[in-house]
């Protein structure tokens, strides 16, 4: 039986090892929450990475320098969100649109994201004579997460 | 017209119910022409779903807009190639297109083996067309692509709208345009060895019939799975402009995961052809690796994990779920059931041997199999354990993957050189001696060099070890044929190859993967620089110097579009002219990016146009260097080509003989026993 104690230990190291480094770091976690969610999380909801969607408010978008402020809102709920990314921001990212936003809340209350993915809102509507535009998949300007 | 595709769907959904019933009974209760009828009915399928996609593809190409799908999915001005593709550019259309591709290869697997099999085939005949039906049931009655867009009871005119949706502008790419159907061909083939094992299990077939059986087309149904995976990185490099080939997006973990399996198994079932071992864990790879097609299909279908590519939530995840479930759970019971037959005709002698390195390559290819599939599903699993939907980022990715490839790696080149059953410390030192020193010398050079990064050393390390082991087995076994039949080498070497393709075909794909690594190696070592440019401004990366000569609009039916023209320098020198773009497609109001890219051996210039600056003045120019990413490329169409010559047959088969009949003299004495 002495190599297959062998096969055994070394299968373990290999196994181990993997799961070692699975659960290493907690910096890779985000969490998805809505603005409601974000808002009854209380105090766990500073430091954490969250993502958090909701419709970017018609109007609320303001540049200065290199921020870009908006007001993500879901139902009545609002959210304010300062980005300072460096890439620019989608171009499917306007007023209305839906948008995804990454990043830590701060103790103000505003949110800081790194990374912002957004998606026309827009559905598809069958009307004839008058299309809407069409319902289209996220763009993936935002992302630069790669290998 | 969309009454006859209706129609026609509906019919191979009841000629799929007739192919099982008809093939299993037949079988049960021997009646020849009950099986026969059901493998005609395997045809009707086939010419069934061709009519409904031919009327599909029809539509598509003379803009129908009285089809809903047409509607969504096409627009006038989209180029010909595009309203093809279309075909499978959407949910509806996918899923149809899937239910082709398997009522082709049904149609393809009855037809090659009518002759043979006679046992075997009305059990595959059965799963495939139990498979069908499970897809026919999604086209006929979740996501039928028939149906028509309507006003007060009556379906609209075909040309009462004015437009279409259009394609996603990002499919509205050549790559892109194929790249879908190769990874479906890989998607959907799996399910026929998969039938074949599960036929096997049924009639409790001795040996590996369905592995010989199979063994071409799971090789080619790797080939179009891996291609695909190739073509999405290459899409995802020249057409979404982050600059990166792969983001472990669910999506394209979904379509990395039978690719995982498919590797193991391809690996794990030449233990069960040289040593009758692993049957057992070979059923086992195969099911797994079809399932995760099928899981493959639902995730980019489905929209159960967040993802770019998952076009809509919708209903159709419990379908899918439920099929798997009820799937899984037969495999099992077959599995179990017929455990006896399944045994192990040798064991495992020594930790340094051939067979070890199967098991180790298997253990390793599952375990990222595991954990790619784990990260996948976290955001679902974490919401059902703790409530939080937690998603985990490229990061957690790749701290796992990359010490799994790097394992991966250097098993590639030193499984291959193992001895069957032990190997010797004599033979070790020969095969490795050389190559291990010339490896170490070279991680010593490139310290020397000023290059610290821990896992870049290790993967040129073994990449250069990997690949002399493979020139040393071409160059030896090639100088002996030199040497007998006065060949000059290179023509020894070919014809060594075409001797044994199996075996030297095998080292080429392995060449293949060591050039992917040198180009993911490059990646730590990734320059990027964002500016925002007028014309006449200068911005620098690398050692490259950029100067935006010129800022454009121009206007097509299909998009608008910003281009930037960037004179790229070096030491003062000119070297060319860059021009990406940035492009608005009207129909869908997306936006896209034409990057312009500089591709060398050594490194690639990639220029970006993020867009325009807040005042509207300047253009966004993000600017990177790539070291070394072509060898993905490059190593993609060596594992290509090496595919295909395992494909060939081989011309000496003496080879295999020695090696089958030992195998069998074995069998027969455990027989015996």
């Amino acid at each position: 039986m002495r190599k297959y104690g062998k096969f055994a230990a070394l299968i373990a190291i290999v196994i181990g090892t993997l799961v070692w480094l699975a659960m290493a770091g907690t910096e890779s976690k985000t969490y998805y929450k809505t603005i409601s969610e974000l808002g009854q999380m209380g105090d766990k909801a500073y430091g954490q990475r969250i993502r958090v969607g909701g419709d970017v408010a018609v109007g609320s978008i303001q540049r200065s320098g290199h921020e870009v402020l908006f007001v993500l809102s879901q139902d009545n709920l609002k959210l304010k969100v300062a980005y300072a990314g460096i890439d620019p921001l989608p171009d499917t990212f306007k007023d209305g649109a839906q948008a995804l936003a990454d990043g830590r809340l701060d103790r103000n209350g505003v949110f800081h994201a790194t990374k912002i993915q957004a998606k026309c809102a827009s559905k598809y509507e069958a009307k004839p004579g008058q299309l809407a535009p069409g319902q289209a998949a996220p763009v993936n300007n935002g992302k630069r997460t790669s290998i | 017209m969309e009454n006859l595709g209706s129609l026609a769907i509906l019919l191979a959904f009841a000629a799929a119910i007739y192919a099982v019933v008809a093939s299993v009974a037949g079988r049960v209760k021997r009646k020849p022409f009950l099986i026969v009828s059901g493998q005609r009915a395997v045809y009707s399928i086939w010419v069934l779903i061709t009519l409904a996609s031919g009327i599909l593809v029809y539509s598509l190409l003379t803009s129908n807009f009285s089809f809903a799908y047409v509607a969504e999915h096409s627009n006038r001005d989209l180029p010909v190639l595009y309203k093809f593709a279309a075909w499978w550019g959407g949910q509806e259309g996918s899923l149809l297109f899937w239910s082709w591709l398997l009522s082709t290869y049904s149609a393809v697997v009855v037809f090659t083996n009518r002759r043979k099999h006679r046992d075997l085939m009305p059990w595959v005949v059965g799963v495939l067309a139990t498979v069908q039906t499970f897809f026919l049931i999604l086209n006929n009655f979740i996501a039928n692509p028939f149906q028509m867009l309507a006003q007060e009871g009556r379906v609209l005119a075909a040309d009462a709208l004015r437009d279409g949706n259009g394609l996603s502008p990002l499919l509205q790419y050549p790559a892109m345009a194929i790249h879908p159907p190769m990874l479906y061909l890989g998607y959907v083939g799996f399910a026929v060895p998969f039938a074949f094992a599960i036929g096997s299990l049924i009639t409790r077939q001795p040996g590996d019939a369905w592995i010989h059986t199979t063994r071409r087309w799971t090789l080619v149904t790797w080939l179009f799975q891996g291609t695909g995976i190739i073509l999405g990185a290459a899409w995802a490099y020249h057409v979404l402009g982050w600059g990166g080939y792969w983001g472990w997006d669910p999506v394209e973990n979904a379509s990395l995961l039978p690719w995982l399996s498919g590797t193991a198994f391809i690996h794990s079932v030449m233990m069960q052809e040289k040593k009758g071992m692993m049957k057992v864990w070979n059923i086992v790879l195969v099911s797994a690796t079809f399932f995760l097609c099928i899981l493959g299909t639902f995730l980019t279908r489905s929209g159960v994990v967040q993802s770019v590519h998952a076009f809509a939530r919708s209903e159709i995840g419990k379908y899918f779920v439920s099929f798997l479930v009820l799937a899984i759970a037969g495999t099992i019971y077959l599995i179990l059931d017929r455990l006896d037959y399944l045994k192990s005709e040798s064991q495992l002698e020594s930790v340094i041997s051939r067979e070890s390195s199967f098991l180790f390559n298997n253990l390793i290819l599952l375990a990222s199999c595991f954990a790619v599939l784990w990260g996948t599903l976290f955001p679902v699993i974490s919401a059902l354990t703790t409530g939080d939907q937690i998603s985990l980022d490229a990061e957690w990715y790749n701290r796992l993957m990359v010490p799994i490839g790097l394992f991966l790696l250097f098993l590639t080149g030193v499984g291959p050189l193992f001895a069957w059953r032990r190997t010797s410390t004599e033979s070790l030192r020969r095969n490795f001696q050389w190559p291990g020193i010339a490896s170490v010398v070279l991680v010593g050079a490139l310290i020397a060099a000023g290059i610290r990064n821990f896992y870049a050393l290790i993967s040129f390390g073994f990449c250069l070890f990997v690949a002399l082991t493979v020139i040393v087995e071409f160059y030896k076994g090639g100088r002996s044929i030199a040497a007998k039949n006065n060949f000059n080498l290179l023509h020894a070497m070919v014809e060594l190859t075409h001797r044994n393709t199996r075996r030297y075909g095998g080292y080429l794909v392995h060449m293949g993967i060591v050039l992917m690594f040198i180009g993911f190696t490059g990646h730590a070592f990734n320059q990027n620089e964002v500016k925002e440019l007028n014309i006449g401004d200068t911005m620098r990366i690398g050692s490259y110097e950029l100067k935006m000569t010129n800022l454009e609009e121009g206007d097509t039916p299909n998009y608008s579009s910003h281009t930037a023209t960037m004179a790229v320098y070096k030491n003062g020198e000119y070297l060319t002219t860059l021009r990406p773009e940035k492009r608005f497609y009207k129909a869908s109001r997306q936006g896209t990016s034409e990057v312009g890219i500089r591709q060398r051996p050594n490194q690639d210039l990639y220029l970006n146009f993020g867009g325009m600056s807040d005042d509207n003045q300047r253009a966004v120019i993000q600017a990177y260097v790539f070291p070394l990413v072509s060898w993905i490329w490059i190593g993609g169409l060596v594992l290509i080509g090496g595919t295909l010559v395992c494909l060939v047959p081989s011309k000496v088969k003496m080879q295999y003989a020695r090696t089958e009949v030992v195998g069998i003299t074995k069998k027969h004495a455990i027989v015996q026993k």
